[in-house]
């Protein structure tokens, strides 16, 4: 085996990349961190500096729990990506089970049907939504955001999870339909188990955008009792624009659960790329 | 033929249907009836509070009125700008940093990827305001920073600038989402078989040539997906111009993209009111741009693409 592609410079090489990218990517959410430690005078005197025993201040924090309610906000936006997310894998998957393991009249038509949706943004549709919330009486709750999520999650869904299930093999399926399971059992005991780490990645698409988003939380529901962490952020920043202590201190706190967050997922989607790719 | 059999044992297989029936229901009626009701809206109109079929009246108004015409080709134009900036920083700096994460003797690639990709699940909001603040005059962090490197009279205020401002928050947006492309590739790259890998090793292809001449044809359909991702995201792109620059898309429309040209044309600002119907028309436009550039993907680059089988 040729060793090559492991000399030392070729290593220390990588590594000031990885170690250059991963500065940039860090350092503005570092910078905001710190500063949201300390007091108004030090965050613009000396804005790299950690917060120290002088410059210590949690007066930006103070304001901001004191005038909006982040934990609910959290919550919120925990229930609403959670329920979706979980209906969009399970019903993602089973739908692309159904168009990768069946042949049957319009099976094409049916995956194509379902493809639109990647490429078309469902916020083109708003109006329409907000009518049809205002119709069923589902404005200002967090369903009408879980709905909107699971429609927008799914053909991303169907088209990761279909492609992965192709490469299931026929014959495990087979043995299973002789040992007489049905066809809900070889789904449920057979195929999910095996394509896991796909969920995991589809999982990790599908969360983002739903946390993130702003669009739909201001339209559908914008009242206190369901605003989510982004747009009761968004909002009270508006308000606070020059309290730079309240601003960094909001910034900090709807950063930090997502980070945490993203800690104990980002195991799992590695794992899920890595076992993936080597099966 | 198996299945001839098969149906006339189970005339009708409804567990087909159990499995479609949740994802189909769900989106046939929050995606596909609200899209092709805002389609249809887009060929009515509100006179005097009664809504009238005007059929292509609101897109010859789009095109026609100097005014309308001149802010759908200013946001189109930008929008376009926004999407170059994409295709040429985020996915080559995505590619190349999947490359160099995927070399099997690499030590803390678990880290690099982790933080990597941390600006990626941030929202638009929290990256829109820290890079409002670092890149504020007012806190001084971005002069400063490039005073270390001998480059503090480059500074100016790029937010507020109208020449720089879009290319600004077309950056920042790289800087947030190149972990998808990082993550997309370096998932492909791990699925190449060692067995491919190790053949081009007894022939003498290793290091850079190996990655140019093994690698990147395999993993070319990722890249095409990449692109075509990028594309349908940039043209609904909406929230981080709305957070860093608010509605109007300043400084003078310089970053206003067809996101918050909808937005204002729909929900109205300042003192004009919203038009919905204007609005959809808007919406229309778009659909029918990111459907030409679905099809382009479609018809002209994935058929010519090679995907390879292990």
């Amino acid at each position: 085996m040729s060793k090559a592609t492991s000399s030392p410079v070729r290593s220390v090489a990588a590594h000031a990349v990885l170690i250059t990218y991963t500065v940039i990517a860090l350092f503005p959410v570092f910078l905001i961190v710190i500063n949201s430690f300390k007091s108004r005078n030090s965050i613009f005197r000396s804005p790299l500096s950690l917060p120290g025993p002088e410059t210590f201040d949690p007066i930006g924090y103070t304001t901001v729990l004191k005038q909006g309610d982040f934990f609910l906000y959290f919550q919120n936006s925990l229930i609403v990506t959670v329920v979706s997310l979980f209906l969009v894998l399970l019903f993602g998957a089973m739908a692309a089970f159904a168009l990768s393991e069946y042949r049957f009249k319009g099976n094409t038509m049916m995956g194509l049907y379902l493809a639109l949706g990647i490429m078309i943004p469902i916020r083109l549709g708003t109006v329409a939504i907000l009518q049809l919330m205002v119709a069923s009486g589902l404005v200002n709750t967090l369903t009408a955001l879980i709905l909107v999520y699971t429609a927008q999650g799914l053909p991303l869904a169907v088209f990761i999870l279909a492609e992965f299930m192709k490469q299931v093999s026929d014959d495990l399926k087979n043995a299973g339909r002789i040992d007489g399971l049905s066809e809900y059992r070889i789904f449920f005991r057979l195929v999910l188990p095996l394509v896991r780490p796909a969920m995991a990645t589809v999982a990790v698409f599908t969360m983002i955008p739903i946390w993130n988003d702003l669009w739909f939380p201001l339209i559908l529901a914008p009242s206190e009792a369901t605003k989510t962490v982004t747009l009761g952020a968004q909002i009270f920043i508006g308000q606070y624009v020059t309290n730079w202590n309240a601003v960094l201190a909001a910034l900090s706190l709807a950063i930090l659960p997502v980070l945490v967050l993203y800690v104990i997922f980002s195991r799992q989607l590695i794992r899920g790329i890595t076992s993936g790719a080597v099966k | 033929m198996v299945t001839e059999t098969a149906q006339s044992k189970r005339p009708i297989r409804w567990h087909i249907a159990v499995f479609l029936a949740p994802a189909v229901l769900i989106y046939t009626a929050v995606m596909i009836l609200p899209l092709f009701g805002t389609l249809q809206l887009s060929l009515y109109k509100t006179i005097d509070g009664v809504r009238q079929f005007v059929g292509l009246d609101n897109f010859r108004t789009l095109f026609g009125d100097p005014r309308w015409s001149a802010s759908f080709w200013n946001a189109l134009g930008n929008n376009l700008w926004f999407f170059v900036i994409h295709m040429l920083v985020q996915n080559p700096i995505g590619i190349a940093l999947a490359a160099i994460l995927s070399h099997p003797r690499l030590r803390f690639a678990a880290f690099y990827r982790t933080a990597i990709f941390v600006p990626t699940v941030l929202s638009f909001v929290v990256v829109g305001f820290i890079w409002k603040l670092i890149l504020s005059p007012l806190w001084g962090v971005a002069p400063w920073m490039m005073g270390l490197v001998g480059l503090k009279s480059w500074f100016t205020p790029w937010l507020g600038k109208e020449e720089y401002a879009l290319t600004a928050l077309g950056l920042i947006s790289v800087w947030q989402f190149v972990g998808i492309p990082m993550m997309l590739i370096y998932a492909a790259l791990l699925s190449i078989p060692d067995e491919v890998i190790e053949a081009a090793e007894i022939d003498g292809i290793t290091g850079a040539s190996q990655f140019w001449k093994i690698k990147l044809p395999l993993i070319l359909p990722s890249i095409g997906i990449i692109s075509i991702l990028t594309f349908v995201g940039n043209f609904n792109a909406f929230d981080l111009i709305y957070s860093a620059q608010g509605a109007m898309a300043g400084p003078n429309y310089s970053t206003d993209i067809l996101g918050t040209f909808l937005y204002r044309t729909f929900f109205g600002f300042q003192l004009q009111l919203g038009d919905p119907n204007m609005g959809a028309t808007i919406a229309s436009m778009m659909f029918f741009i990111i459907l030409a550039g679905v099809c382009v993907y479609l018809f002209a680059i994935q058929t010519r693409l090679r995907r390879y089988q292990f």
